[in-house]
């Protein structure tokens, strides 16, 4: 392991340990407005001083990273099992159910996703908590987030179907099933770990993407999307430099995440 | 020598008096205009672009004092209504000329009249004339005298003239010869649109120099707000109408001088429970809905001064109704902001039957208190509110999940599937008369939010109120329309339809380069009085370019 890799993974532990451990590590309850000190510098009572609100931004951060880091890995395993079953199939069936997928992966990613997402939001019930809001979120990223990876592994899975090693566990009479579990699964792996770890921080960014439109978790639990808008304001930005941490964290996660992928799967 | 700085520091102050009050000819005044306007036909203007042009182009008969409210005589010198507010005669005044020569008279009044009339044009400023499908007639008495007729009384009615830009009836150049201080010199789509002083404009100052003295307006088309902001620091822009709490502090940061909160604005921000019948929501949350102590309860749990404080940065002021206190003749002064009371609010919800356990509370059902309230995504004042509201409702056991929805969404369960049980949204105000909230109050309408279109109306309160409005808007007598308003007010506030939380204050940008800006909480907050503005500094050349 590369130092750069070994330095990405104690970051990517930390910010994960903390993350999951938010309840111990958080001075306030995220949600409690110090209404008295809005938008107040760092002190030693709010390390990161207050959101407009009043709310502790260091408690914001803490819970705002454990959403992300949870709930976006889990919309990418969503998204890659779609693709891999969506794809895989495709791929390894061919001929018309090749064409048939790949025309509904065209259709899906010509889709304006972001508009699809508004609408799909719009239409669900009104009255969820914040914390179903956050997984409903990243559900409907994972669901409608599987296209794009669909493409990249029927187009591994077609190549496996027509390679030497396959035909001749045909030939020597291997079910389908077995030579699905047996010789394409395994040769399809590093597509498929390479395609979970780069939908997660599309995923991330994705969520922070509709926080900022006001779309993504709802108030009053964090996510790194809905910390982010707080940056929409240029004049924030000029004055109260500290609100920069969420950006910062989202740039360590999606940087140490791109560092942690092997050489074999960036390939993949 | 003590005697010599004193009389020196005098002199001083003398000339730096006199100097500041001797008006500067000349120079371009320069503001931002979110878009391109969609005419320059001011009978057809019905969005802001084109109304700051129509303002500042347009001569009217009468105009509203933006600053003392009053309406003023302008090309007429006097006028009266008579006939119950189905008439209205003016006195025009005489030596007044169009920017391209043409002499102003009755007859241009008249021919003003009949296009706003004209059902094939659909103006929506003659809109606000229409009392009945009947013909509007004109009658010239003289060349400087005229008579309208209405079929029916028109509420408010010489002061529906402030938006009439009269029109020649001569002039070859239509539309583009105007009354107003400044004409339309040039327009680049996209870009910006000129307009130079009229050389013809009938005002004089209180030396009898000519007005305006301004040389040229400029107004560029800039949509982003961020830019508009900057360019103003940087002196490139004169003016900015209107300024959000966030870039008004940070102008206030950058000088002190450039940044002004003029008070409360007509606009406000408000909350409302669907009530509509067959809504697609639980019964028992409709009853919540309908129940008066319930809307009051609310109401009462909502720390209104905190909104002010912490959202808008103290610039905004707790709301008590439908009418600002910004407006001085119409708003009920005896009504006050309702008082945060959490204790009165548990008090009103008793008396329903609802009952405050562990921190949570239930109907007399047993049915935990728990609602949504949508408000448009990206209007990040609204949803801080909305967050807000959430705290202090959970201080008497509520449940309030917020949901931003995109803007189509929202209209499209507010107005048609009435699938949301409480909205969050805001009411811009540009009328100061209540005749134009006619389409919110009367229980037909199809802005009457909480409970649109009623065949009749649901509760006897929406019927008093439906015949307060019928009653104000028949009569030209402005007491008896003020008392039928107050009363109007007082039922609101009791019933509760609407929560009103704030009124957001008129903040507004103004160069230390510009004099005689006096700011109004009234649109054009700025330059209202944009014939007395005048630029203190070297003149810049009115150009096209």
């Amino acid at each position: 392991m590369t130092t750069a890799r070994k330095i990405a993974l104690s970051l990517l532990l930390v910010i994960c340990g903390a993350s999951v451990a938010a309840n111990l590590l958080a001075p306030v309850p995220y949600a409690e407005q110090f209404r008295d000190l809005p938008g107040s510098p760092p002190s030693t009572k709010h390390w990161l001083g207050t959101d407009n609100l009043g709310r502790d931004r260091f408690s914001r951060v803490l819970y705002g990273s454990r959403v992300s880091l949870l709930l976006a890995p889990t919309a990418a395993l969503i998204s890659t099992l779609l693709a891999a079953c969506i794809g895989g199939a495709a791929g390894f069936l061919g001929g018309r159910i090749q064409r048939l997928a790949m025309w509904t992966t065209d259709l899906f990613l010509s889709l304006p996703w972001l508009f699809l997402l508004l609408a799909v939001r719009a239409l669900l019930p009104l009255n969820i908590s914040p914390q179903l809001s956050a997984v409903v979120t990243f559900s409907l990223l994972g669901v409608l987030g599987w296209a794009a990876s669909a493409r990249i592994i029927c187009a591994n899975s077609s190549s496996l179907r027509n390679s030497d090693f396959v035909l001749q566990a045909r030939a020597s009479g291997l079910k389908t099933p077995r030579v699905l579990a047996v010789h394409v699964l395994p040769n399809l792996a590093p597509v498929l770990l390479a395609q979970f770890w780069i939908s997660i921080p599309a995923f991330i960014l994705a969520e922070a993407n509709l926080g900022m439109l006001g779309l993504g978790v709802a108030e009053p639990l964090p996510s790194w999307g809905s910390l982010l808008r707080e940056l929409q304001s240029y004049s924030a930005l000029s004055f109260h430099l500290w609100q920069l941490v969420p950006l910062l964290l989202l740039i360590s996660v999606v940087t140490c995440l791109q560092i942690l992928l092997s050489n074999k799967e960036l390939t993949a | 020598m003590k005697k010599c700085v004193r009389h020196f520091a005098y002199l001083l102050c003398t000339l730096l008096v006199s100097w500041n009050a001797s008006a500067q000819f000349g120079g371009e005044l320069r503001f931002c205009i979110r878009a391109d306007p969609k005419t320059f036909n001011p009978l057809l203007v019905d969005e802001e672009p084109s109304d700051t042009v129509r303002y500042l182009t347009g001569g009217v008969l009468a105009r509203v004092n933006r600053s003392t409210q009053q309406l003023e005589p302008e090309l007429a010198t006097s006028w009266k209504v008579s006939d119950n507010g189905r008439k209205i005669t003016f006195n025009l005044r005489s030596g007044v000329y169009f920017s391209d020569g043409t002499p102003f008279s009755a007859d241009d009044v008249a021919f003003t009249m009949r296009q706003l009339m004209d059902p094939s044009l659909h103006s929506p400023t003659g809109d606000a004339f229409r009392s009945s499908n009947k013909n509007v007639t004109t009658q010239l008495i003289s060349r400087e005298r005229v008579a309208i007729a209405f079929p029916e009384p028109v509420a408010g009615l010489d002061r529906l003239f402030d938006q009439v830009a009269i029109m020649s009836a001569k002039s070859p150049k239509k539309e583009m010869a105007v009354l107003g201080p400044f004409y339309l010199a040039d327009y680049k789509p996209g870009s910006y649109v000129l307009l130079h002083r009229n050389p013809n404009y009938w005002k004089r100052d209180a030396d009898g120099k000519r007005l305006p003295y301004l040389d040229a307006v400029r107004l560029d088309i800039q949509q982003n707000r961020d830019l508009e902001v900057l360019r103003f620091t940087r002196g490139e822009i004169h003016l900015i109408n209107s300024l959000d709490a966030d870039y008004f502090d940070r102008l206030s940061d950058a000088s002190t001088a450039s940044a002004r909160d003029a008070g409360a604005s007509l606009d406000s921000e408000q909350m409302w429970f669907n009530q509509v019948s067959n809504a697609p929501i639980p019964a028992y949350k409709k009853a919540w809905f309908t129940s008066t102590n319930f809307r009051r309860a609310i109401s009462q749990a909502v720390n209104r001064e905190d909104l002010a404080r912490i959202v808008f940065h103290g610039h905004a002021h707790p709301a008590v109704g439908p009418v600002s206190p910004a407006n001085a003749f119409w708003f009920n002064s005896k009504l006050k902001p309702q008082p945060y009371d959490s204790q009165a609010a548990l008090q009103s919800l008793a008396a329903d039957g609802f009952q405050f356990r562990n921190g949570v509370l239930k109907d007399r059902e047993g049915n935990s208190v728990e609602f949504s309230v949508i408000t448009n995504s990206g209007n990040k004042y609204r949803e801080a509110m909305a967050v807000m509201m959430q705290q202090d409702l959970a201080k008497i056991g509520i449940r309030l999940n917020v949901v931003t929805l995109d803007f189509p969404s929202l209209i499209e369960r507010i107005s048609h599937s009435f699938n949301y049980e409480a909205c969050l949204l805001g009411l811009v105000n540009n009328e100061l008369d209540p005749n134009a909230q006619m389409n919110v109050w009367l229980s037909s309408a199809s802005n009457h939010q909480w409970n649109p279109e009623q065949k009749v109306p649901a509760t006897a309160w929406e019927a008093e109120i439906d015949k307060l409005m019928h009653a104000q808007a028949s009569t030209s007598n402005a007491k008896k329309r003020k008392h039928d308003f107050d009363r109007l007010q007082e039922i609101v506030y009791e019933q509760t339809p609407f929560l009103y939380l704030i009124n957001r204050d008129t903040l507004i940008g103004i160069s230390n380069a510009v004099h005689n800006a006096e700011p109004s909480v009234l649109r054009p907050q700025t330059y209202w009085n944009i014939d007395e503005m005048w630029l203190q500094g070297r003149p810049q050349v009115a150009s096209s370019h």
